[in-house]
């Protein structure tokens, strides 16, 4: 079977890439393009752990085919932050101790910085319930959800 | 080592942990992030069917399919010698790790690997598997501990009889193991009581859930020589348990520990790593072997399901004056279950005089039972705890002070046989009584339970080296994986000796050529265990600091002292920063490093007490979680906020296995709910704040009084959800989970029994 030819935008860059019909975004993230901070913890879109932001939405990475990327803006947790300055989801989780191992983490933080993006002051409920797909086994989330509140104070503050 | 009080300046703050920035921007590489040029994907195949006997494998199509490089089956696994390799709390059986691996004449549970395929790719790996030809005699199973007890059950292996039973039964059976602790006289005890209850409990096995699933690139040499990169709780079992299996030599074995996304006991053995390393040997290149998720639950330790039956008796004033335990655990496919610690630790809380407390280790059709935070101890303090609340409420005591009268104290034997040090029992009960969250007002339907928990908590062996740089950063190398942030709590360790700051000292887990052996990070023993290495080796690079400074001032190294990051002249005001020593170190002596390599003794065991408030819905028997408070004694907190994250992470989990976590199986044996959306693990809108207190009782043998804090807090959750259901509701749950289907029906059946009677 042939590949396909995807074009795409991946962080701001222009990517293109081949792939195999059934293979999904996270496949290609992790395994073509050598984009491994996006995790697999179980492929079925139940742990949130492959979180990726397209087109501005939070969607599981092992859900989407790698070919319908086609000519999206896929954003990987390696898109968050620049390079002088952790973004604030980013700086919250450290300061607030909201990570153990750390394998949920990127998923967290890209769902997190969605969440912020389209709402900068959400309730804890709202907080809890947009987080309730990824899952974490380690934290009980307490310091998770504490982390976005901080987050989401520390970006109001900041002026645009 | 022992405690002394001291000013701490690093040690009990809250500095961002040395690993925290390449975790949050996904720098940080676990198992299956490594890749090798010229790799190799693999596949395992695994049985469908819960117990039968191997007849053939044939692999001759799946080895003519172009892209596959290597096949293995069971017969390529030559058994190794009769043998025991300890890993943290469990021990290791090799033969039967070897028989788990891969199965030979017989399969034991469904998921158990019958064969394994290395190819160019996964696809191919998968296509591969489908052409191997297996044929299978299905047996009949048993997966229920209470009927694998029984005479007629199914036998899993003909050459079983049981231990620890006098004498020694003539008819193999499933029951691996009898084991007992008791003392005093219960007779008497019970005797003496005014009022005695007697209970039976059941649990199902439940899973560690780790989100990372096992994961391996394996690459064997032609010279024997061989890589192993995995994520694990420790580099040098994973090494001794793969160089057994394959006969390796240790120097032969590099295993590079990648980041570990969890574990909780569940990565304290091998799956995958010895299947890659025989693959890649097959094949003569690099192989990455990964499970599902799927995978992972159907054939990776899951905790034992349990059948129990607690009677316990108290006088009227509360004093609890006998126990009687009957502890049944599922050992799953071989035998070596937990239930010890079930049995040693459930009544630990507690100082009463007469107890018989019994376990059985029983093997059944799912797979070999691995090691699950605090392995044992929830199930038993689920039945124990639960009794307790039953006692205090015919005896109309606060549940608090009911526990508090009988708490363990410095001074009073353990049930397991050790006498107490300072343990913080009392402490965490007081702590609880005096917390708002005791006094919150509870509204219909609601209601509160408490419950007490015991880890004993483990030390063992760990090394450390301190390596002192020109410019006065110090690197500390260890050798225990980081699950929990265990690097910042052994770098602030280290800086405090040195009277430095954290950020200062750069800590590094390294690979098993790189340093001296280290036990498993499990036990709750890497503060305390390889703190004390690290303290050591810090200590033995001041020594040597001081010496240099010595020899650059010209006088006797007793003139020299040591504060704040500098040698200091003690009848003078000279004084020599660690850059400045390490700078001219050429010329004193050569570079500075100090070492340490120890056998920790004395882990202090950590107690915990839990509050937890739940409101019930009688429409549809949802538990929802209103309030949860923890209280636990950390001897000393040495990074407060992952203490508290251990604290909340095991009430969560405790909470999970209580609510909705559990093995379902079909007729056929195989597992049903091998899945994240079908095993139902806590999701943050399942939960509320979970609040911390952290009791500090100090440890007298570990230099900053540190204890263990990992695991006891999985043990109360279990009893206090039940004791708190009962609280709202009146209804006893004393089979798990309390998923909303089986609180209904109890609602149901307590609201007909009432509406009889
Ligand atoms: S890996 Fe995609 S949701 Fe779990
Ligand atoms: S920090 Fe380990 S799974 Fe979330």
């Amino acid at each position: 079977m042939a590949k396909s030819h995807v074009s795409t935008t991946v962080n701001g860059d222009p990517v293109e890439f081949l792939c195999d019909a059934p293979e999904t975004m996270l496949d290609v993230l992790r395994n073509t393009l050598g984009l491994t901070g996006t995790k697999e913890g179980c492929g079925t879109g139940d742990c949130g752990a492959c979180s990726i932001i397209v087109d501005g939405r939070v969607v599981c990475g092992c859900l989407m085919l790698a070919v319908e990327a086609t000519g999206k803006q896929v954003t990987t947790i390696e898109g968050i932050g620049a390079p002088d300055r952790l973004h604030p989801v980013q700086q919250a989780f450290l300061e607030d101790a909201a990570l153990q191992c750390g394998f949920c983490t990127p998923g967290f933080i890209v769902a997190a910085k969605a969440l912020l993006d389209r709402n900068p002051d959400p309730s804890e409920t709202e907080i809890r319930y947009w987080l309730a797909g990824n899952l974490c086994r380690c934290t009980g989330y307490d310091k998770i959800v504490r982390a976005v509140q901080h987050a989401a104070a520390e970006m109001k503050g900041q002026p645009a | 080592m022992t405690y002394e009080p001291k000013n701490l300046r690093v040690v009990g703050t809250r500095p961002i942990r040395h690993d925290g920035a390449d975790k949050v921007t996904g720098r940080a590489n676990y198992a299956s992030d490594f890749t090798l040029p010229g790799m190799l994907w693999g596949r395992v195949l695994r049985s469908p069917h819960a117990h039968t006997r191997v007849i053939s494998i044939n692999t001759d199509k799946a080895r003519a399919l172009p892209g596959v490089k290597a096949v293995i089956t069971g017969a390529d696994l030559t058994l190794p010698p009769p043998g025991i390799t300890q890993a943290g709390e469990s021990a290791i059986n090799t033969q039967h790790l070897a028989k788990n691996l891969l199965a030979r004449d017989k399969v034991f549970y469904d998921g158990h690997p019958v064969a394994a395929v290395a190819a160019i790719s996964e696809a191919i790996a998968q296509q591969a598997l489908g052409l191997i030809e297996v044929v299978y005699e299905v047996l009949p199973h048993v997966i229920d501990v209470d009927e694998a007890m029984r005479d007629d059950a199914p036998l899993l292996h003909d050459d079983l009889f049981t231990e620890g039973v006098e004498p020694k039964p003539e008819k193999p059976s499933n029951i691996a193991k009898r084991i007992f602790v008791g003392k005093g006289d219960i007779a008497k005890g019970f005797a003496e009581a005014d009022i005695v209850i007697e209970r039976s409990f059941t649990t199902k096995a439940v899973h560690q859930g780790y989100i990372e699933p096992q994961g391996v690139v394996a690459n064997y040499a032609e010279d024997g020589q061989a890589m192993v990169w995995c994520s694990s709780q420790g580099q040098f079992l994973i090494r001794d348990l793969c160089i057994t299996m394959l006969g390796m030599e240790a120097s032969s074995l590099k295993v590079i520990p990648a980041e570990i996304g969890g574990g909780f006991g569940g990565k304290t053995t091998v799956y995958l790593e010895p299947l890659a390393l025989m693959l890649s040997k097959a094949a003569g290149r690099p192989v990455k072997l990964t499970m599902t998720r799927g995978e992972v639950l159907r054939a990776t330790g899951p905790h034992s399901g349990s059948s129990m039956t607690a009677k316990i008796g108290a006088m009227k004033d509360g004093t609890i004056t006998t126990a009687e335990v009957v502890i049944k655990f599922q050992a799953g496919a071989f035998p070596g279950s937990p239930v010890g610690a079930a049995v040693m630790f459930c009544s630990a809380p507690y100082d009463i005089p007469n107890l018989s407390i019994t376990g059985y280790d029983v093997v059944v059709n799912i797979p070999k039972i691995h090691a699950y935070r605090a392995p044992g101890a929830p199930n038993g303090a689920f039945a124990f705890e639960t009794v307790l609340d039953e006692l205090a409420r015919e005896l109309k005591m606060d549940p608090i002070d009911f526990r508090a009268k009988n708490s363990a104290v410095e001074g009073s034997k353990s049930p397991y046989g050790p006498t107490h040090g300072p343990i913080g029992g009392i402490e965490c009960l007081s702590s609880a009584k005096n917390h708002p969250h005791y006094k919150a007002n509870l509204g219909p339907n609601q209601g509160r339970g408490v419950a007490s928990g015991f880890w004993i908590n483990i030390g063992g062996q760990s090394a450390a080296t301190v390596v002192v740089n020109r410019d006065g950063t110090i690197s500390l190398v260890e050798g225990c994986p980081d699950i929990g942030g265990t690097r910042a709590s052994l770098a602030m360790m280290c800086a405090e000796v040195l009277g430095i700051v954290a950020e200062k000292v750069r800590p590094s887990i390294v690979d098993t050529t790189a340093i001296a052996f280290n036990d498993v990070t499990g036990g709750s023993r890497v503060t305390f265990a390889t703190g004390i290495a690290v303290v050591q080796a810090t200590e033995d690079a001041v020594r040597q600091m001081r010496e240099r400074a010595a020899k650059m001032w010209d006088i006797e190294v007793d003139q020299v002292g040591w504060r704040d990051g500098a040698a200091q002249e003690l009848n003078g005001n000279r004084s020599l920063t660690i850059s400045q020593i390490a700078q001219k170190a050429a010329k004193t002596g050569g570079q500075i490093m100090g070492h340490a390599s120890i056998n920790a003794h004395g882990a202090g065991p950590s107690l915990t007490t839990h509050l937890c408030d739940v409101e019930v819905d009688r429409e549809t028997g949802k538990i929802t979680i209103l309030r949860y408070t923890t209280f636990q004694d950390a001897g000393k907190a040495v990074h407060p906020s992952y203490v508290e994250g251990q604290m909340q992470g095991g009430a969560a989990q405790g909470i999970g296995w209580a609510l909705n976590e559990e093995y379902i199986h079909d007729a056929q044996g195989r597992l049903e709910n091998a899945g994240f959306l079908d095993y139902r693990m806590p999701v943050a809108s399942d939960l509320p704040m979970i609040d911390a207190v952290i009791i500090e009782v100090p440890n007298p043998n570990h230099p900053f009084g540190v204890r263990g804090v990992g695991e006891a807090p999985i043990v109360p959750p279990l009893a206090a959800i039940a004791n708190a259901i009962y609280d709202a509701t009146g209804v006893r749950m004393r089979d798990l989970p309390f998923s909303p289907p089986k609180v209904l029906a109890a609602l149901e059946a307590a609201g007909k029994a009432k509406a009889n009677g």
